[in-house]
């Protein structure tokens, strides 16, 4: 009988490459479920633009999202731009509150990097984010980026 | 030989589970890089202070308007977006020293020597009916004749273009060549 025979039937079965299949099955749910942070309320398309700059750190911007709800908020929301802040939709008066909030949830040091991302659709108009601006003015957050994806050449 | 072995655990699926442990992370990483425009907002002027007119004088600003249509001004003369670009690059280098354009201040600049600094200046004003779209791409193409002019002088001086420089560099030649975009005062919110 040769040393390394199988046939005993106290060995222990063996894995097999199921395992494999199974991690498979387990990365493939743990990648498609989503890792962010906040829910999109709001659809947002950024405009496109060629002379776009990385934001440096990511860790000290704030998002503000300004555009048309969702499809299946539309019928509560309507279709008219609107401004999400975290998680919830917001009005102009309420980015004071938001940008103290902000300040405050970053260290003493990097707060005059702090950087407002402003994302919003390509769609809305003007209006809205001069209001923005304004406001933004007003808290001295004067720190902006205006958020686009880079186009194709 | 009575003693038997167990035969060790299967091991060689180890290699795959580390690698999709990698694609798991690789994928997860935020993959949307946060870019666009960086802006720099004028402060508000204080309440107490005289709003004087800042005592810029005509030839060295222009105003670049863009209308509820989405029409674009410079100064006063309709243009398609393709010509805003050239359009701020004479404005903004003069080369010909053109008195109806912006005057330059001779500036001592660390690493460039002396060097005539333009002092125009870019208004870009807009209507509230203004597409964000439309304001982008012309507030693109104003970085883009910026990022052009500086290109050029960092070639001219350095023979390198200007992503190449180191950032002492860069410093000079943003310094030389100036990012003078004013976004004004949304004037019209008032009269809509």
């Amino acid at each position: 009988m040769p040393k390394f025979s199988r046939s005993g039937k106290k060995d222990m079965p063996e894995i097999g490459t199921s395992s494999d299949i199974v991690f498979m099955f387990l990365f493939f749910f743990m990648v498609t479920t989503q890792l962010r942070k906040t829910e999109n309320m709001v659809m947002v398309k950024l405009p496109e633009a060629t002379e776009i700059a990385k934001l440096e750190r990511k860790d000290l911007a704030s998002y503000i999202m300004i555009g048309s709800p969702t499809r299946d908020k539309q019928a509560q929301y309507g279709t008219d731009a609107r401004i999400q802040l975290n998680d919830s939709f917001k009005t102009v008066d309420d980015i004071r509150d938001f940008i103290a909030a902000e300040r405050e949830s970053k260290s003493e040091a990097d707060r005059q990097f702090m950087t407002v991302s402003i994302k919003a659709d390509e769609n809305v108009r003007m209006g809205i984010i001069s209001d923005v601006k304004q406001e933004l003015r007003r808290c001295s957050a004067l720190k902006i980026m205006y958020a686009a994806r880079r186009a194709e050449k | 030989m009575s003693k038997r072995k167990t035969p060790g655990l299967n091991t060689q699926s180890t290699a795959d589970i580390a690698f999709l442990l990698l694609c798991y992370f690789l994928m997860t990483s935020t993959m949307d890089q946060q870019s666009g425009l960086q802006r720099r907002l004028p402060p508000m002027p204080d309440k107490n202070q005289k709003v004087e007119d800042q005592k810029v004088n005509r030839r060295n600003i222009i105003m670049v308007r863009i209308n509820s249509n989405d029409r674009l001004f410079a100064g006063n003369e309709a243009l398609d977006i393709s010509q805003l670009k050239d359009k701020a690059k004479e404005f903004l280098s003069n080369p010909t020293n053109d008195p109806s354009l912006p005057e330059k201040e001779d500036k001592e600049i660390a690493g460039l020597g002396t060097y005539p600094v333009s002092k125009g200046v870019i208004s870009l004003q807009n209507d509230r009916g203004t597409s964000y779209q439309a304001y982008i791409a012309v507030q693109n193409e104003l970085v883009k004749a910026v990022n052009e002019l500086r290109d050029e002088l960092s070639k001219a001086k350095f023979g390198r273009p200007f992503i190449a420089l180191t950032e002492d560099q860069q410093d000079a030649i943003k310094k030389a060549v100036p990012q003078n975009i004013s976004e004004a005062e949304p004037k019209d919110v008032a009269k809509k």
